[in-house]
């Protein structure tokens, strides 16, 4: 392959280090009104009274918006596939505000200046309600976090907003509390998960104007044009054929793009109005107004028999969505249909419980979307296992983990959602993932530690697998056509966030057509102009979006050389095509000529293909996970000296930006297991909603990531590749937990995992022994 | 109130009032590379430079750049084409968004320091967060830049 | 933050008179935390054109002007030259380069940040502040005594000792402000000085005096220094760490300080 598989830098690296105008807010209207949102001190309350006269009077407001200006529709900003599996809950403004950061009312005006002048005059009462915070304590609470009738799910959700439920899930496989009482060895434990921010460095960004075609134009910066579309017409009853949504490049999403956040009310305001707006979160509003990652409670049982072969796992999922239910059911559905099929020979699975709702920031979608979590669970509880049997953890996981060509009926069972869909791994690698992670990190010469004197070193691995995109849901297209001069366009519903969909998508179009990166120029995510596609999530691109690229490439070929077959007077199987020639015996001619004289001179017309894809199934990615910690004896600090992920994502189109996407999903999950704490006050409000006091690692952080990948060549993918996007988060959470038990016989179930929380349970465990 | 800077060479004359920050008068009047990250010195995103030292924007008084020269990453373009060329091979850019404040602290590092180490280069860039990287094809990138610059 | 006016003044009086004339008349370094510390501002009055911007040396010591920034004290050859570079080591590790070429020493100073890693470091240094108004004190009777704040710091100055020092800042990443931070030198005599218990940071007084009493600093007696310094610390819990870990971190790393200072 000439292109594929290749170091390739991103199409669009060097413009955008230069500082050309790329992000959302760079292509604002000069003159744009500025949306600002007072949002609500209180963890739960109803607004009895605003007073605004004296702000609506102040020179340079244009209008404040109240629930009173909307019509009732309810929604979910969840950016899904239609319907949608998460209820439908919210209002564009709504009378009850339901956490501290909720939105109470919008001021419109001409400047941030008079914006916040005309919030300081606003004078509103608030009948304020006890708030539901303790997540464990949500389900049946007297209080009620949506207590409106006019909500509803789409399809059966187990939606049940009178009990506090915002979804709720049960699978069982085989008779799981027999066969745990058969094992020889069984462990229970309960594990605790974090609210993860997403901290991508571009605060949510939207603005607006009315073109002159009288229709709505947006640039958004979002994973998901297309849903962001449908959602603000459906929710503000607008045509969708008057709307149009263009994603210029995108700071950084990692699902927390996957919604509608300032959207509904930018649209609002320039439908309306016919003016220019435009909403640049804070970044208190990224952190306390947008969404994080659910939280869950899992508590896990396994079993096994004397040969250490694992028979049954039961996990009982608590999630909290927080007070709106956006991905609520599928992030929990993920922690286990992402998790549970790793261990593929057990007798009995079980999956099943809640998500509530409670009266903290909702969460919504973050890369791992739930299988960070579960991850977190089941490896940690296999390591326990493996303790409590003596085994080594290694040698289980070789003993009992999915192999290639093997299944798992959990595939069948569980989707996002719906019904998932049934599968072999046609791909699965994990046994080569394991041994070369083993041999990278020296497993061998440190495991369990080594003791340094001052220090101990100490060894962690876990195994992960996440999807391919939501077979049979998930819907990419590209259009690709032959311009005059031998280059080509290509069009993408796909959608470029800076994790290098645009430039891998080149290479899939330039490696079919021969030919190379600079004579594709892609253009992404725009509705008017692109074809349909999700968007970006669900580590669906590559693979979906990738399948849909290859296709129209190939047919576009095919177009070309059935043009070329009139002009040589054969048949086009005869042609021969290097990417600048086509040959048939002794006729030859260049793209460049065709291309021109098909443009200009002979039988002329357009050549263009456009071609989609829709997965039958989701051939996951996998990998190994390997950390080397140092701790400090005395204060239990930890320094990660190295993490190795060996992974097989099948083919990478570019392994350069394939090990991008992996080494920055690692450092990611090395901040939700090591730094990244969510700290609430008694009354509900976040006390981390800053950069200064939610800290994400830092370059000093991070001594060394090894990052390799396994040979792996996935039938179904194009050019035999998978997806890559998430896949790397998901381990260091069970890694790390795991390093600290293998350093000192202490087990952390909650994260993150701190050094303080190493102590105290070393403590814990010096008093109980007195 | 007026004010004067020189950016990126050129006399620039800016209505400002009291309490805003240059971050916001750069975006304003058109210098749209330098963008808004986190708003409190956190992250590096908004980071220009004074008198040619990186500083955040988002937390400099603008009154307080008055008479001075501030450079963003349109004054130094053909070094940032440069550092874009080692990034692009190395893989170290992602979504972007913190890249011209990198390209201009790197400069910086470099008139500084030309021959820094990677424990160095990791300090002086310590405040420019990234989110999507993983740091490690940056430090990369800029070891071979420094590199191959002296 | 909303500021109504801003004045740069043309001589220190000036600057003193209207920072004393309205109680939200507020005196502008280097800024960079001054959104966090302020809300409503009548006169910002800016200090700018009063050359505070130096460092000047003698044999004996170093006058910093109140408007160097940190990165110039961190970088200054001098400085680092006092007792091993201990405050250059200690704003090393302050945030990134670029708040550094921002924030001032006076500013650093005057803010009496809690959570400073430098006023630490300016305690085991007996660092003396010039004021305007009331002149010379040390930074110890500074952030130990109340009501000073309505004067103006216009330059500093550190003696040029050439001591044995350690500084250490535990943090959960390493842009995060201080867990705790440890402080000492030891050139004959010990200084120790605490900060980000979350509290204000402090000399270790009794720690100090008990220490220099010794003949032999042995481990036993590193031991009892500790034991000292617990009970004369303020130690407590904030978000980023809880009073007995705080306890922990603080026995360690002074009981490692002190074997540092003495090889």
């Amino acid at each position: 392959m000439k292109v594929v598989n290749h170091r390739t830098p991103s199409v669009d690296g060097l413009g955008i280090m230069k500082g050309r105008k790329a992000y959302t807010d760079d292509f604002a209207e000069k003159d744009s009104l500025i949306i600002k949102v007072l949002r609500s001190p209180h963890a739960f309350a109803k607004i009895k009274t605003i007073d605004d006269e004296s702000a609506k009077a102040l020179d340079g407001i244009e209008m404040i918006l109240t629930y009173k200006d909307f019509k009732r529709n309810a929604f979910t900003r969840a950016g899904q596939g239609y319907p949608e599996p998460s209820p439908h809950d919210k209002f564009v403004l709504d009378e009850y505000v339901r956490y501290v950061g909720d939105e109470v009312l919008a001021v419109v005006g001409t400047s941030d200046d008079i914006c916040q002048k005309a919030m300081d005059l606003i004078k509103v009462e608030y009948e304020v309600l006890e708030p539901v915070l303790d997540f464990e304590k949500a389900l049946d609470h007297k209080v009620l976090v949506h207590p409106e009738d006019d909500i509803h799910e789409m399809f059966d959700i187990g939606f049940d907003p009178k009990r506090n439920k915002a979804a709720s899930y049960h699978m069982e496989i085989g008779d799981v509390k027999k066969v745990l009482d058969s094992c020889k060895y069984t462990i229970s434990e309960t594990f605790y998960t974090q609210a993860q921010a997403h901290v991508m460095l571009e605060p949510h960004t939207v603005n607006a104007r009315i073109d002159y075609q009288e229709r709505l134009v947006l640039y958004s910066s979002t994973q998901t044009p297309f849903h962001i579309r449908r959602i603000i017409s459906q929710a503000l009853e607008i045509p969708l054929s008057k709307i149009r949504v263009i994603k210029p490049r995108v700071g950084g999403g990692f699902g927390g793009k996957q919604a509608i956040h300032g959207e509904m009310l930018v649209a609002y305001v320039t439908y309306i109005t016919g003016k220019a707006s435009k909403m640049v979160y804070t970044r208190k509003e990224v952190f306390e107004s947008s969404y994080t990652r659910h939280p869950m409670k899992l508590e896990i049982s396994l079993g096994a028999d004397e040969k250490g072969m694992l028979k049954a796992i039961d996990a009982h999922v608590l999630s909290d969505t927080g007070a709106y239910g956006e991905h609520a059911l599928t992030v929990y559905m993920v922690a286990g249909s992402k998790v549970l099929p790793l261990y593929n020979k057990v007798d009995a699975v079980r999956f099943y419980g809640d998500v509530v709702y409670t009266n903290h920031t909702p969460a919504g979608a973050y890369r791992g979307y739930g299988a960070i979590q579960g991850n977190f669970a089941l490896e940690s509880a296999v390591d326990i296992l493996c303790k409590k049997m003596k085994m080594d953890p290694i040698k289980f996981r070789e003993l009992n983990m999915m192999k290639e060509k093997e299944t798992s009926p959990i595939f069948a069972i569980m989707g996002e959602g719906t019904e998932g869909t049934a599968m072999n791994m046609e791909t699965c690698k994990l046994e080569e993932c394991v041994s070369r992670g083993k041999e990278l990190i020296h497993w061998d010469d440190i495991y369990p530690h080594i003791d340094d004197g001052d220090k101990i070193r100490s060894v962690g691995m876990a195994i992960a697998m996440q999807g391919s995109g939501i077979p049979l849901i998930d819907m990419g297209s590209a259009s690709i056509k032959l311009n005059d001069d031998g280059f080509y366009n290509l069009m993408v519903g796909a959608t470029e966030i800076g994790q290098g969909s645009d430039t891998v998508l080149s290479q899939i179009a330039a490696e079919v057509l021969k030919t190379s990166v600079d004579k594709v120029i892609i253009y992404s995510s725009d509705t008017d102009l692109t074809p349909f596609d999700v968007g970006a999530y669900a580590s669906s691109t590559t693979f979906v979006s990738g399948n849909a690229v290859y296709r129209a490439a190939d047919e576009l070929k095919s177009m070309m050389l059935k043009e070329v077959a009139r002009i040589f007077e054969c048949d086009k199987d005869d042609i021969d095509f290097d990417g600048e020639r086509f040959y048939y015996k002794d006729k030859k001619i260049s793209l460049i000529d065709f291309s021109n004289e098909i443009t200009y001179s002979e039988a002329q017309k357009q050549l263009q293909a456009t071609s989609s894809y829709v997965g039958p199934k989701s051939p996951p990615p996998f990998m190994a996970g390997f950390v080397e910690v140092e701790f400090d004896k005395e204060t239990a600090e930890m320094k990660v000296l190295n993490y190795v992920s060996v992974v097989d994502c099948g083919t990478t189109i570019n392994p350069m930006l394939a090990k991008g996407q992996v080494d920055g999903a690692i450092v990611q999950g090395l901040g939700m297991a090591m730094f990244e704490d969510v700290k609430y006050s008694k009354n509900g409000k976040l006390i981390s909603g800053d950069m200064l006091n939610y800290k994400i690692p830092t370059r000093l952080d991070i001594k060394k990531l090894t990052t390799e990948f396994v040979d792996s060549y996935e039938e179904s993918g194009p050019f035999g590749a998978k997806s890559v996007g998430e896949i790397g988060i998901d381990t260091p959470p069970a890694a790390i937990a795991n390093a600290v038990e293998n350093a000192f016989g202490i087990r952390i179930k909650s994260l993150p995992i701190t050094a303080e929380k190493i102590l105290n349970k070393k403590w814990e465990i010096e008093n109980e022994k007195k | 109130m007026k004010i004067k800077i020189t950016i990126n060479e050129k006399d620039k004359i800016f209505e400002v009032e009291p309490s805003e920050y240059l971050l916001d008068v750069l975006r304003r009047n058109n210098y749209t590379s330098v963008r808004r990250g986190c708003d409190n010195t956190s992250c590096g995103v908004c980071t220009v430079l004074l008198d040619d030292k990186p500083v955040p924007s988002c937390s400099l008084l603008a009154l307080k750049a008055n008479g001075h020269r501030i450079t963003t990453v349109e004054g130094i373009q053909e070094e940032a084409h440069k550092i874009g060329l080692y990034f692009g091979n190395e893989g170290a850019d992602q979504c972007g968004y913190c890249n011209p404040s990198m390209a201009l602290t790197v400069y910086s590092l470099k008139l500084e320091n030309p021959k820094a180490n990677e424990q160095e280069i990791k300090e002086y860039l310590v405040g420019n967060l990234c989110r999507c990287t993983g740091y490690v094809a940056q430090h990369e990138a800029i070891k071979k830049y420094l590199g191959d610059q002296s | 933050m909303n500021v109504n006016e801003y004045v740069v003044v043309e001589n220190i009086d000036q600057a003193y008179q209207l920072f004393n004339q309205n109680k939200k008349n507020q005196i502008i370094a280097g800024g960079a935390w001054l959104k966090l510390s302020v809300k409503e501002v009548n006169k910002l009055i800016s200090l700018d054109d009063l050359s505070l911007n130096y460092i000047k040396t003698n044999d004996k010591s170093v006058e910093i002007g109140a408007l160097t920034s940190l990165r110039e004290v961190e970088m200054n050859d001098v400085v680092n030259e006092i007792d091993h570079g201990i405050l250059s080591t200690a704003i090393s590790q302050i945030m990134g380069v670029s708040i550094r070429n921002l924030a001032t020493i006076g500013g650093s100073i005057m803010g009496r940040f809690s959570f400073s890693d430098i006023i630490p470091v300016l305690l085991v240094l007996d660092c003396q502040l010039y004021f305007h108004n009331r002149g010379e004190m040390t930074i110890n009777e500074f952030i130990t005594s109340k009501g000073l704040d309505r004067d103006i710091l216009t330059y500093i100055k550190i003696n040029k000792s050439t001591g044995q020092s350690y500084f250490k800042k535990i943090s959960h990443t390493a842009l995060d402000f201080s867990m705790l931070n440890v402080a000492i030198t030891f050139d004959g005599s010990f200084r120790i000085a605490i900060g980000s218990q979350p509290g204000m940071a402090m000399l270790c007084e009794q720690t100090m005096a008990f220490l220099n009493q010794q003949n032999d600093i042995s481990e036993d007696v590193i031991e009892q220094a500790v034991s000292i310094a617990l009970t004369e610390l303020k130690l407590s819990s904030n978000i980023r760490a809880s009073k007995a870990y705080r306890e922990v971190l603080a026995k360690t790393y002074i009981k490692r300080g002190l074997r540092q200072v003495i090889k």
